[in-house]
């Protein structure tokens, strides 16, 4: 569905995107993550053909959005990063006003429109105007108006940023519903917990280059331990005491406001901790996210 | 569909591709749902404010006034002489309204044209339908407008007809360079600049005295801007004073359209389509 080779976005001088490649087959659920500025929403806004390539070769559904821009964005459905709804027109006509700029007809807008309406669970709301959703609501209709047209490709670019953790969930559970449906969606994110519950496959972006590619679980497999033991010692003390743990674990990470412990058992590291003498604040074991294997590659966190 | 494709996409792009995908009228009736849901009680309010002055200084003005002679040597009534005048600066103001204030706010906070032009529509799909509504606003005021001249006995010619699709023409030409200028805009500031240069254009255009009071440079100043050239070409029709270098005020709008439309579509391609 999406072939992209060494793409690269140049700003001037500077590179957003810088020698991207990867692929994504039909059905597939693929993502982007990384941090603000990753170059994640430029590399979505190449294949959404609506910003052209500085350098590399970008295949869509077979074409090249250089030249059948239009062709592309026909058969694409987008949910950009900020909402940008129709705030003049209400919760239903959004969605019958949209569907004719694809050209499509009256009718079949309109039949679309309702079931639309009734997956994102807003066909009470079909009179509302826009700015009377909450931001839960604004996202899920923005996402039934990228279906107008029954898109070959979705293409989200952070669905949930912003939303409560309610919010979210539904959210999540829509897309999920699409993607059983064998809808091809392509997101980007800079949260772990999302790349997790939706991507089958992803690529880690920092500063406009892949840093690793694979499933989530191969991911975590690869560039981390299977547990990880975080410890608070307050912040004067954190670095101090990283000196005394040394050895401890697979790796340690030290960050300002804690200290990671990656092993495969983390209870039995915190056991050693303190038969050390080392007392922490607060304590926890977890198991490895995406998150981990951000900063293993490159040393700093996604949210900071 | 992976790699090969690439290399096969043999399919020769059309001129017009990726700026044009025939569907302008999506926009105008986007323009048209929004007008009925939201904000039709703007649209109300410029169809009155050019006959609030033909009344006040027509009438009014008008019997102190007595009457005028125009360019053409022709004596007429205070009031038919500024009512085709007005006429022209309702349909600017109408074009002018849409396509500077609303198309602002659009690009700038409602994101509108981002959102459109991630849909298979191209730059001049929108610039076309925003411009035609705009036109669609004008050719509205300046028919009511025409209704309430005839009913005051100031049409003094079957010519007057043709004012209607004169008055479209400045409205499509205004619509196409304001939509142009409004996408360099980025701040409110520069947006009151156009207000800024229109007020004295609807002053001193020739619209309430004929333009020989000024003295000669001044008159060549007025006679560069684009109002004036409406004016003259629609008081020609409705005074009946017409002849074969009025086609060179038609001329002087047609340009206008063009500029306007190529600017609008390469501006908007940068913008959106970088």
């Amino acid at each position: 569905m999406i072939v992209a080779e060494n793409l690269v976005k140049k700003y001037k001088e500077f590179a957003a995107v810088d020698g991207v490649s990867f692929e994504v087959a039909a059905g597939e659920s693929f993502g982007l993550l990384g941090p603000n500025g990753a170059g994640k929403s430029t590399t979505m806004r190449m294949v959404g053909a609506v910003s052209t390539r500085t350098a590399g070769s970008l295949s869509i559904l077979g074409m090249d959005p250089d030249r059948h821009g239009p062709e592309i964005r026909s058969r694409l459905g987008v949910v950009p990063q900020a909402d940008n709804l129709d705030t003049e027109l209400r919760v239903r006509e959004n969605l019958l006003v949209y569907g004719r700029y694809f050209g499509l007809p009256r009718a079949q807008v309109a039949r679309r429109a309702d079931e639309l309406l009734e997956f994102a669970q807003l066909t009470d709301k079909a009179k509302s105007k826009v700015d009377a959703l909450s931001g839960g609501m604004k996202r899920r209709l923005t996402i039934a108006r990228a279906l107008i047209n029954d898109p070959s490709i979705l293409l989200l670019d952070e669905p949930t940023t912003g939303l409560d953790p309610q919010a979210r969930h539904i959210l999540w559970d829509r897309l999920f519903r699409l993607k059983e449906q064998g809808t091809t969606l392509l997101l980007t994110t800079h949260y772990m917990d999302e790349a997790e519950q939706l991507c089958d496959r992803l690529v880690v972006v920092d500063k406009g280059v892949i840093m690793a590619e694979g499933a989530p679980v191969e991911l975590i497999r690869r560039y981390s331990s299977r547990e990880v033991l975080e410890l608070r010692f307050g912040s004067d003390l954190n670095a101090e005491v990283a000196g005394r743990i040394a050895g401890m674990g697979d790796r340690i990470e030290v960050l300002p406001d804690r200290i990671l412990i990656y092993s495969e058992n983390g209870e039995s590291e915190l056991v050693r901790i303190v038969e050390a003498g080392l007392t922490p604040i607060t304590s926890l074991v977890r198991r490895s996210s995406l998150e981990d294997v951000f900063l293993r590659l490159t040393g700093r966190t996604l949210i900071e | 569909m992976t790699g090969p494709d690439l290399r096969t996409d043999a399919a020769a792009p059309r001129p017009l591709g990726a700026l044009y995908a025939g569907n302008a009228r999506s926009v105008m009736l986007r323009g048209w749902q929004a007008t009925r849901s939201t904000n039709w009680l703007v649209v109300v309010s410029g169809f009155f404010e050019p006959i609030f002055y033909l009344l006040s200084m027509g009438l009014g003005l008008g019997s102190l006034v007595g009457t005028i002679t125009t360019e053409s040597g022709q004596e007429v009534a205070y009031a038919a002489f500024i009512a085709p005048a007005l006429l022209a600066v309702a349909a600017m103001n109408g074009a002018i309204y849409d396509s500077t204030w609303n198309v602002f706010f659009k690009m700038q906070f409602a994101k509108l044209y981002e959102g459109m032009l991630s849909t298979s529509l191209g730059p001049l799909d929108v610039a076309l339908g925003e411009i035609s509504l705009a036109l669609l606003r004008g050719a509205l005021y300046a028919t009511g407008f025409l209704v309430v001249m005839q009913s005051l006995g100031l049409n003094l010619s079957w010519w007057a007809l043709l004012a209607l699709p004169a008055v479209l023409l400045i409205a499509f030409g205004f619509a196409s360079v304001g939509m142009a200028v409004t996408s360099f805009m980025k701040t409110f500031q520069q947006m009151d600049w156009i207000t800024f240069l229109l007020l004295p254009m609807f002053l001193f255009s020739a619209t309430f005295y004929p333009l020989s009071v000024y003295p000669q440079p001044v008159q060549f100043v007025i006679q560069t801007l684009p109002l004036w050239h409406g004016v003259e070409l629609v008081r020609g029709l409705t005074t009946g004073q017409v002849n074969l270098g009025m086609l060179w005020h038609v001329l002087y709008y047609l340009v206008m359209i063009l500029l306007g439309l190529v600017f609008t579509t390469r501006r908007l391609r940068t913008l959106f389509l970088d």
